[in-house]
């Protein structure tokens, strides 16, 4: 009795340690130079929170832990170490889905054992447990449509069909009447096959929710969308705390609830569109229509790699925005080589990334990070805004929406009121771009027709080999 | 944030409130206790997220991603209890499905955001 006491306080040292390093670990993460020690202790937290789990009482058997130690380790390992940097937005999908599975095989297996507890699990557990179940089997299909949709083996378009909302308010509706109707009759430990059946319909339709809610968004949103994943997958970890009465859950959970709301709230104001916009709107597509300006009678400049390179070379102040072009064109090596020709010359680089640039936060700092690009020469939206008067040459990499002056002056856009880079301030654009297709809000950019701005037609990364070597030979 | 702090704690009060309703007297005196504690934790832990990953640039935000992910990969903690418990088969079956996913998040994630993070580097100084 004694040895299973102090087991037990063992156990909640070793928690509390877990989280004031999970908590000092993400305060690392607040400057570049801290952030990796950071994270090594909060590694060191997970371990020590492992460690102390393995001494529960219990626990009386330990094979099937060890084959799922082994397994995760066997495939969590590789894919930890190996899954190229290009590919992050999918592989960060891809782990929500992982740890909404872990939380609602947890979520299951105890609303089960609480049946063959007399008095059943009571409102208050029944609340976490629920709550736990339905997030937690919402974000595993969510997450899996938005891996298929970065992967591109779900289509990137926005899917919508009519009655599409009509279906999708029955199902969340049938789902959380469910939900309700089990918490208040779990009460009194009537806990029959009817709360069986309906425990096992809820978690359907979660299911269901979770490939609706995902089906209608466009590839551009998805930011927005990794990013609520992120919290709902957070939420429910911490409602398993709740439901098994372990802080540490609560904590960790909270902290990761806590993060992806934070990035879901900044991406949504960096498109300047509501958290119910994104998730409800299935914004470009149809939109093309209302677009208030179109494209006819104006004229493009186009110039070739080689006049490109004339500009660029004899530029003293320069600022690249690299957009999801680049990252699909896997141009960032090529950007980097000529950022430091430039550099060479005695110019200065700096890249301005916005936002939403790309398919999650903070995507293209990571892709030029890895191209070897130093992060102070990387800025965000607000501290590189007013520099855009003083620069020679902004060039514009795989960026459409994010670089488009109607968000300014045009009340009639769809875009309207979104923050955007001030290339137009420029005292030259080049703008380096695949075709005239619109971007994901389908509207025509008026950047591409001032006159300042020429446009360099062609595959990123190709175009801007060509580039490098024209400089090289200037 | 106010707003949602507010919204928090009055379900934390409706919280108390049913519970001492349905509940045996004395029985819900120590669930009531141990269910507010939680949400006090629940509170705090939400604040101090908040405090903190404000400050985190939008630089580090992909890796901040992977990290979160890494660290409620903590959800290992229950899948392994389930797992290891005296239940039936197939739920320690269950358990152990839970405790691979979790690895996978807890072994992937850090190792991944350590390789980020590895990669940020200021301009080297020429000595």
């Amino acid at each position: 009795m004694i040895d299973q006491q102090i087991g037990a306080l063992f156990v909640q040292i070793a928690y509390i340690g877990a989280s004031a390093a999970f908590i000092l670990g993400l305060r690392g993460l607040t400057k570049p130079d801290t952030a990796r020690r950071g994270m090594q202790l909060a590694a060191v937290g997970m371990l020590l929170a492992i460690i102390g789990t393995l001494l529960n009482h219990e626990i009386v058997t330990y094979q099937f832990i060890i084959i799922g130690l082994v397994v995760g380790s066997a495939v969590g390992l590789p894919m930890g170490l190996l899954v190229p940097m290009t590919a992050m937005p999918q592989r960060i999908a891809v782990s929500h889905m992982f740890g909404a599975l872990a939380v609602t095989l947890v979520g299951i297996a105890e609303f089960l054992h609480y049946r063959d507890i007399a008095g059943g699990p009571g409102v208050v557990k029944m609340i976490a447990l629920g709550f736990e179940t339905l997030f937690g089997a919402l974000t595993i299909t969510g997450s899996f449509m938005a891996f298929g949709k970065l992967q591109g083996f779900i289509t990137g378009r926005p899917v919508t069909f009519p009655g599409q909302k009509l279906i999708n308010a029955a199902v969340f509706l049938g789902a959380v009447g469910l939900y309700v109707t089990l918490v208040l009759t779990q009460s009194g430990g009537a806990t029959g096959d009817a709360g069986l059946i309906m425990f096992a319909v809820m978690t359907v339709l979660a299911l269901v929710i979770g490939v609706t809610l995902v089906l209608p968004i466009g590839g551009a949103d998805m930011p927005v969308v990794v990013s609520l994943l992120n919290s709902y997958a957070g939420l429910a970890a911490s409602a398993t705390g709740f439901a098994i009465g372990n802080n540490i859950l609560i904590v960790a959970g909270a902290l990761d609830g806590a993060s992806g709301f934070i990035l879901s709230i900044l991406m949504s104001k960096a498109m300047n569109r509501s958290f119910a916009n994104v998730l409800f709107g299935a914004f470009g597509g149809e939109k093309a229509a209302v677009s208030a300006k179109s494209a006819e009678g104006l004229t493009t400049r186009s110039v070739t790699p080689e006049e490109a390179a004339m500009r660029i070379g004899y530029a003293r102040n320069v600022i690249i925005v690299p957009g999801y072009g680049m990252a699909v064109a896997q141009a960032q090596h090529a950007v980097r080589e000529l950022a430091e020709l430039i550099e060479k010359r005695g110019g200065r680089v700096r890249f301005a990334i916005h936002p939403v640039a790309g398919r999650m936060p903070g995507h293209m700092n990571v892709l030029l990070a890895e191209a070897n690009v130093p992060y102070d020469h990387l800025f965000d939206l607000e501290e590189i805004n007013e520099e855009f008067h003083a620069c020679d040459v902004a060039l514009v990499l795989g960026a459409n929406d994010v670089t488009n002056p109607a968000a300014k002056n045009d009340p009639g856009s769809p875009i309207y009121g979104m923050p955007i880079l001030n290339v137009q301030d420029a005292e030259q654009v080049i703008v380096v771009k695949r075709g005239m297709a619109t971007g994901f809000a389908g509207i025509e950019n008026e950047l591409f027709y001032l006159d300042k701005t020429s446009m360099l037609f062609g595959d990123a990364k190709s175009v801007l080999s060509q580039v490098v070597t024209e400089v090289k030979g200037l | 944030m106010t707003a949602l702090l507010t919204a928090i704690g009055a379900a934390a009060a409706f919280l108390a409130v049913t519970t001492s309703d349905t509940a045996t007297a004395a029985a819900s005196a120590t669930l009531v206790d141990a269910q507010i504690v939680e949400v006090y934790v629940f509170l705090l832990a939400a604040f101090t997220g908040f405090q903190i990953i404000t400050k985190v640039p939008p630089l580090l935000h992909t890796p901040l991603m992977a990290a979160t992910n890494a660290i409620s990969a903590i959800s290992l903690v229950a899948s392994i209890v389930i797992a290891g418990a005296e239940r039936p088969l197939f739920i320690n079956i269950m358990g152990m499905v839970a405790v691979a996913a979790a690895t996978i998040n807890v072994v992937g994630g850090f190792v991944i955001t350590d390789r980020m993070l590895k990669m940020f580097k200021k301009t080297e100084v020429p000595k």
